[in-house]
């Protein structure tokens, strides 16, 4: 298994949608053939089109925000004692998230073919929240599918949807998390795939959805190169990328325009979430070494009993609350391309105190997990490493979780 | 021999009718219960499809779901699976069976031991909801090899171009879904509608036997006889879950259908 140098990795895929010949594919209900084969029809066609390109550029820099910010750390890095640390803000971008680049290419494709209804999943909130936002900016209706577990405890991004305009739809089944949020909304696909159009909120979900949210996020990483060459004249030589991965779409877009760098010079680092300290459950099938399975339409590493049954997971945040990960990630292990880790639960707050201790910058709990691990790991080297951290999420959604576990002071006043 | 799923069907042209295919969901409520069941369902019912519970089922609607999610909540397992069809093969030798499920409980027991092992506790057919076609050829191949149907599934969205491809590599029975639905959503199109998708289906290869299914119940079952099969799942599912929750017997409430869905074909 390898990867191929000067092809974009969401390419790298075989004819059925494999990459490295087992992750991914399209292990889907017959009736949803017809309609993944027009949208990857249309997406093959239109990731090359130049009107189609700066289409999507002029939004992401007009309405989404772009570049969002590249800022050192300064604080933070005297504190550690160690490399450099510095933070792609990406919660700088319109909704506070990323979620944003994927469900602005989704709603732009759901015009072109010409479906006037859009659905998607969310666990967080924020894919929910942003597909509201593209849907209503492109006049399209929207339904979100969220599990009632995530809808109690994320209720700041529920009520921005409600005022998008988008009908919620609970999910009571399972562990009510993501999960289950991403099997009823293909259910409703499977039902209603001939008028609507469906957003999968993350790198998962069968082939042409991995394709196309990887083909969105990969903004990020366009952006830090530009901003990486302007800060230090050249790419650094030392230089640590981390990320927070759920479903793995920020990942996966802050890493992909480095992808053919030597992983000496350019590593990559994805922190799962690993749960409660205390609790046997997680959300790292990575690092935990779960064996491969099919979840939603694809051949992926994903936490299941001997059976097939696929297990719950807990963490405390619910953006990386899923038992699965993008078929892109578990290539990117097995070629070891990318070093996956998790964090705690415990392990997140604390890197939420010390960076915001330090720093004008409040990352969400996902991305907290990620700058747990950076943290951890700056301390032991050289200070011409350059560490960056994509801070993906704004904390706003999570100020309830935060005051119950921290305290009030830890909330924002906003 | 001939498989009993092709024997069923000549059965059922023989009595100028179409075959009656049951779905319930193995372990639903509980293990011993679905095989009571199956044995008594099976004066009526001329085919037996048993589905394989999955806990991330895409496909299936809520009164498949509450079936399956009972099902493992009471401790079902892929063995168990295996055992109850055993069970009811030592009464019911000719009566045929379909398991019906996901493809990761296949992946993960391994293709070629499942495949032993559907041998071993005589299943007939197989239906695997997401390895459509072509995903599925080399699997397909390996049921033909062990006399086990590879069944394949058909949809409103199949174009005519996949229809043709897909049934010519198919074996003697293919399924063919009324609608866009998951399992168990309400009729939303006209019986003569689902009537006339699959007179073009059957004659892509009129030899091959299509039944259909979703959405079937007792009000719709006999509008749809001119098939060469009919399947009523989520109906069944429903009763059970409705007799439990009115503390009677699952067993004589189901029987009491299938029996009033067969009538309504003959
Ligand atoms: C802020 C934030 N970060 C990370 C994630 C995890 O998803 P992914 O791994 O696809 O970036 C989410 C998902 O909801 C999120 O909201």
């Amino acid at each position: 298994m390898k990867i191929k140098k000067k092809i974009p990795l969401i390419d790298q895929v075989s004819k059925l949608g494999f990459w490295g010949g087992k992750f991914g594919g399209n292990y889907v209900p017959e009736t949803l053939k017809k309609p993944i084969e027009d949208l990857e029809i249309l997406f093959n066609k239109l990731k090359n089109d130049k009107r189609f390109i700066a289409e999507r550029d002029k939004y992401f820099k007009n309405w989404v925000g772009a570049p969002t910010r590249f800022i050192k750390l300064e604080n933070l890095t005297n504190h550690v004692g160690g490399a450099q640390i510095w933070s792609k803000v990406v919660s700088d971008a319109n909704g506070g998230a990323h979620k944003i680049y994927n469900a602005t290419v989704h709603c732009l494709l759901a015009k072109r073919s010409g479906k006037k209804f859009i659905i998607g999943d969310t666990g967080a909130g924020y894919a929910g929240k942003m597909l509201s936002m593209a849907a209503k900016k492109f006049g399209l209706k929207c339904k979100i599918f969220m599990g009632a577990k995530d809808i109690a405890r994320q209720q700041p991004n529920v009520k921005a949807m409600k005022k998008n305009g988008a009908e919620v739809i609970p999910v009571y089944s399972g562990s009510q998390t993501l999960v289950d949020a991403v099997s009823e909304c293909m259910r409703f696909w499977v039902a209603n795939c001939d008028t609507t159009a469906m957003c999968v909120g993350s790198t998962v979900g069968p082939a042409v959805f991995v394709r196309i949210c990887g083909w969105s996020t990969s903004q990020i990483s366009r952006e830090l190169k530009v901003q990486l060459i302007d800060k230090f004249g050249s790419m650094p030589k030392k230089l640590k990328l981390y990320n927070c991965v759920g479903g793995g779409s920020s990942s996966f877009g802050f890493w992909n325009e480095f992808m053919d760098y030597d992983k000496k010079q350019c590593e990559f680092i994805g922190v799962e979430a690993g749960g409660p300290a205390k609790s046997k459950k997680h959300a790292a099938p990575l690092t935990y070494g779960s064996k491969i399975g099919i979840l939603h339409g694809a051949a992926q590493y994903v936490n299941q009993d001997s059976d097939g049954q696929i297990e719950e997971t807990e963490s405390i945040s619910a953006g990386l609350d899923y038992p699965g990960i993008s078929p892109l990630h578990c290539f990117l292990k097995d070629t070891k391309r990318a070093r996956y880790t998790a964090a705690s639960d415990e392990d997140a707050l604390s890197a939420y105190k010390t960076v915001t201790k330090f720093e004008k910058l409040r990352p969400s709990l996902e991305p907290s997990h990620a700058f747990s691990v950076a943290i951890k790991e700056a301390k032991k080297l050289s200070k011409d490493t350059i560490v960056v951290v994509n801070s993906c999420g704004d904390a706003y959604k999570d100020r309830e979780i935060l005051k119950k576990r921290l305290g009030k002071k830890y909330v924002e006043p906003n | 021999m001939l498989n009993p799923i092709s024997l069923a069907f000549k059965k059922a042209k023989q009595e100028n009718r179409a075959a009656l295919l049951t779905y319930t969901v193995a372990g639903d409520s509980s293990k011993k219960q679905s095989l009571d069941i199956l044995n008594s369902i099976s004066k009526n019912a001329d085919i037996l499809e048993l589905g394989v519970p999955h806990n991330t089922p895409v496909a299936d609607g809520s009164q498949i779901q509450t079936s399956a999610y009972r099902a493992i909540k009471n401790g079902i397992r892929m063995n168990d699976v295996f055992k109850i069809v055993k069970d009811f093969k030592k009464s019911n030798k000719n009566k045929a069976i379909i398991l019906m499920g996901y493809f990761n409980m296949i992946f993960q027991f391994g293709e070629n031991k499942f495949l032993n092992k559907c041998n071993s506790s005589g299943v007939n057919g197989l239906i695997v909801v997401d390895l459509p076609w072509p995903e599925n050829k080399e699997f397909a191949r390996k049921c033909k090899r062990k006399s086990i149907y590879f069944i394949q599934l058909l949809s409103p969205t199949t174009t005519t171009k996949r229809l043709k491809r897909i049934i010519r590599d198919s074996h003697p029975m293919n399924y063919f879904i009324s609608m866009l639905s998951t399992t168990g959503g309400k009729l939303k199109v006209s019986p003569k509608h689902i009537l006339k998708n699959y007179t073009k289906i059957k004659k892509i290869d009129p030899k091959k036997e299509i039944v259909i299914g979703f959405g079937i119940t007792e009000k719709t079952i006999g509008k749809l006889k001119s098939a060469d099969g009919l399947v009523v799942g989520s109906a069944i599912c429903k009763e059970i879950s409705k007799s439990l929750k009115h503390g009677q017997n699952p067993v004589t409430n189901v029987s009491k259908l299938v029996k009033k869905l067969k009538s309504k074909i003959l």
